[in-house]
């Protein structure tokens, strides 16, 4: 299964908002932070974690999904909200806090929900596999189109959310995929010294789905696994298990002084930034010239600069609003 | 009881168990979106007979038996609930809340929040609270504290069949998520030992219950008794003691302690002047210190007396049945209570 000329395109817009959108927001987030880093402080307070160099594990396998299908996200979610589909103006606001985001300043940025097409999220590590578990059963007994897709980290595979879910979904054969995006880091702490497998897709055995490993962070191979692993899956083939060798461009979270990385680890993932690389393939494969690339991305991240100018420009909620909708 | 005064010619007494299955089946036949998923509700119908039946007339898609795998299932009710479902889900023991409270308290409760109401998470979390069968101090826990502090989850306790029936009704309707705690000792199940009281009358047609009404199941002018499920029943028989001394006590069941109605209670107390709050969770930090906090808050002047409360020492539950049941709250504790109360000094407040 390889992409259509539209779906690269599709892809590409969607890593260039999403980068942009980062690196926005990266250099939003240290206004009021300088010289001394409070994270209190500036227009967008809170912990934030950046998805630079994520991208392709959430084009390549948002670009099969509709819609209608349910996507569960981690603490680390604006480029999969943005490969979703999520309304990109009201999640920058919701990032900056602000009444007219999704949730009018309630959920912040770990916490972005967008029902009108099905995107959900959970700071807690590992705790979207059991809500796309159920969204999976709620489609299956509804008789409903759609399917699951729980995005979780390399570090979340050793928690017991993931092992119960992973059983639950294979016991009742749910339209479920769960993508593991291996950054190689749990914030600090390498794979190696966390995880007894190198490669997670072996743990799909145990339950007895199919699973793969996408190498070297690679949109094609991730468009082309997570294509048939949501073609069986719609088709009552059960779920699926997809680990995606990524990269991590920045910190765990925003002031993450990084001490644990290895020197020139950070150099060597940049030389292969998937976006340069999708940009290159663009140009071979289509026919994309540079003229037409500026162009494009000009337009993309005039798109960002829409929805920052939205946030930035909407009204903080008054703090008694902070009572409201703690019931339906 | 109100619900007993009120039973016709045509009485039909239920256990709480045979209600909750009752109501249960009612909302299943009118709404498709609802089904019930659990360890052993199928075949079993529930280790406590409260989903007993339902398999047979909605099979086992509706009726859905789960690996013992609570993280992953609570997370899953979540999920389904969030995709239009509306789900009664158990957590066979209250006391296995541990292994999922995750799922329950970080996005059960909060995703309406986070969400900004935009979201909906019609899950009834039905559990089993309770002891005085010497299960030990993993099973016998009530909890209704832990549950009622935590925002974002309505916290429903019926003490008899009427109210239990009428309660999940409105559990299974609404939209956001209810724990429904249900105490083993009034439940109906032989083995376990159970109050008569709590066997009822039950209308066959659905009705609901509203939330946040609580029950005056007593009516008194001396002393008013305040307490949820079990200490409902132990209030009402401290109450005949006290009429053989020519004390009228006043017995309020909450019903549900989110909503909490605070306006019965303050009512009643207003009235009687006095106070005692039976509750067979812990002690400390729990529902017996918020209940007399309620009527501090409002107006302290109203008391006669320093209020009592009877509740669970703070201790993990011990398994041989002395110790168990030195523990427990009784009658006899809370006829002690008021006499303790009495011996207080009355005070005047300026």
């Amino acid at each position: 299964m390889t992409p259509t000329r539209d779906q690269k395109f599709w892809m590409y817009e969607k890593m260039v908002i999403s980068r942009y959108l980062e690196e926005s927001i990266e250099k939003i987030y240290l206004e009021g932070k300088k010289p001394i880093f409070n994270m209190a402080n500036g227009p967008i307070p809170g912990e934030m974690h950046l998805s630079n160099g994520q991208e392709p594990c959430a084009v390549g396998v948002c670009a099969h999904l509709k819609p209608s299908d349910v996507v569960t996200s981690t603490h680390r979610p604006h480029h999969v909200a943005v490969a979703k589909g999520v309304d990109l103006k009201k999640m920058v606001a919701e990032i900056f806090g602000k009444r007219t985001g999704l949730s009018g300043g309630r959920g912040g940025h770990m916490h972005i929900f967008d029902p009108s097409v099905n995107f959900a999220c959970s700071g807690i590590i590992g705790q979207g596999m059991g809500p796309a578990v159920g969204a999976a059963l709620s489609r299956k007994m509804q008789g409903k189109d759609g399917v699951a897709v729980a995005y979780i980290g390399e570090g979340a595979v050793n928690q017991g959310a993931f092992h119960e879910a992973l059983n639950l979904a294979a016991v009742w054969k749910l339209p479920f995929i769960t993508i593991i995006e291996d950054n190689a880091w749990g914030i600090s702490v390498a794979k190696a010294q966390s995880t007894a497998v190198p490669d997670n897709s072996v743990r799909a055995q145990a339950y007895g789905m199919p699973g793969y490993q996408v190498r070297n962070n690679d949109t094609y191979e991730i468009f082309r696994v997570a294509g048939e692993a949501i073609e069986r899956a719609r088709n009552g083939g059960g779920p699926s298990l997809i680990e995606i060798e990524t990269s991590r461009l920045a910190g765990h979270f925003m002031g993450d002084a990084e001490g644990y990385r290895p020197k020139g680890e950070l150099q060597a993932l940049r030389a292969r930034d998937p976006i340069p690389a999708m940009r290159a393939r663009l140009m071979a494969e289509e026919g994309l010239s540079e003229a037409d690339d500026a162009m494009l991305v000009a337009s993309y991240r005039a798109i960002v600069d829409e929805a920052v100018a939205f946030a930035r420009n909407s009204e903080d909620p008054a703090g008694e609003e902070a009572l409201q909708h703690v019931f339906a | 009881m109100t619900a007993q005064a009120a039973a016709p010619a045509n009485e039909r007494r239920l256990t709480i168990a045979r209600a909750m299955a009752e109501s249960i089946a009612q909302e299943m036949r009118t709404d498709p979106s609802v089904f019930v998923m659990g360890e052993d509700i199928g075949q079993l119908g529930g280790v406590f007979g409260n989903t007993r039946g339902l398999i047979e007339e909605f099979g086992s898609e509706r009726i859905r038996d789960t690996p013992i795998s609570e993280t992953a299932f609570m997370g899953a009710a979540v999920g389904a609930a969030s995709d239009g479902m509306r789900l009664v889900v158990e957590l066979m023991f209250v006391d296995f809340f541990g292994v999922c409270f995750d799922a329950i308290y970080n996005s059960m409760a909060k995703n309406v929040y986070f969400s900004g109401g935009n979201v909906k998470v019609p899950v009834v979390l039905m559990t089993s609270t309770g002891g005085g069968y010497s299960d030990g101090g993993q099973h016998s826990q009530c909890l209704y504290g832990t549950f009622a502090h935590l925002p974002g989850m309505k916290v429903v306790v019926p003490s008899n069949a009427y109210d239990a029936k009428g309660l999940m009704t409105s559990s299974i309707r609404d939209d956001s998520p209810v724990i429904y705690m249900f105490h083993k000792g009034l439940q109906g199940m032989g083995w376990l030992g159970t109050e008569p009281g709590a066997t009822v009358h039950v209308p066959e047609e659905a009705y609901a219950i509203p939330f946040g009404k609580a029950a005056v199941v007593r009516k008194g002018t001396d002393v008013t008794i305040v307490s949820v499920g079990m200490g409902v029943h132990q209030g009402l028989k401290a109450a005949e003691k006290l009429a053989a001394e020519g004390v009228q006590a006043e017995v309020i069941d909450l019903r549900t302690l989110v909503p909490l109605d605070r306006d019965t209670v303050f009512d009643s107390v207003a009235k009687t002047g006095r106070l005692i709050v039976i509750d067979e969770d812990y002690k400390s930090y729990g529902l017996s210190g918020e209940i007399i906090a309620t009527i501090a808050e409002r107006d302290i002047s109203v008391l006669k007396a320093s209020p009592q409360r009877v509740a669970y020492p703070d201790i993990p539950i011990p398994f041989a049945r002395s110790m168990e049941q030195y523990a427990l709250p009784n009658a006899d504790k809370i006829v002690s209570a008021f006499r303790n109360m009495k011996r207080t000094r009355t005070w005047r407040w300026l």
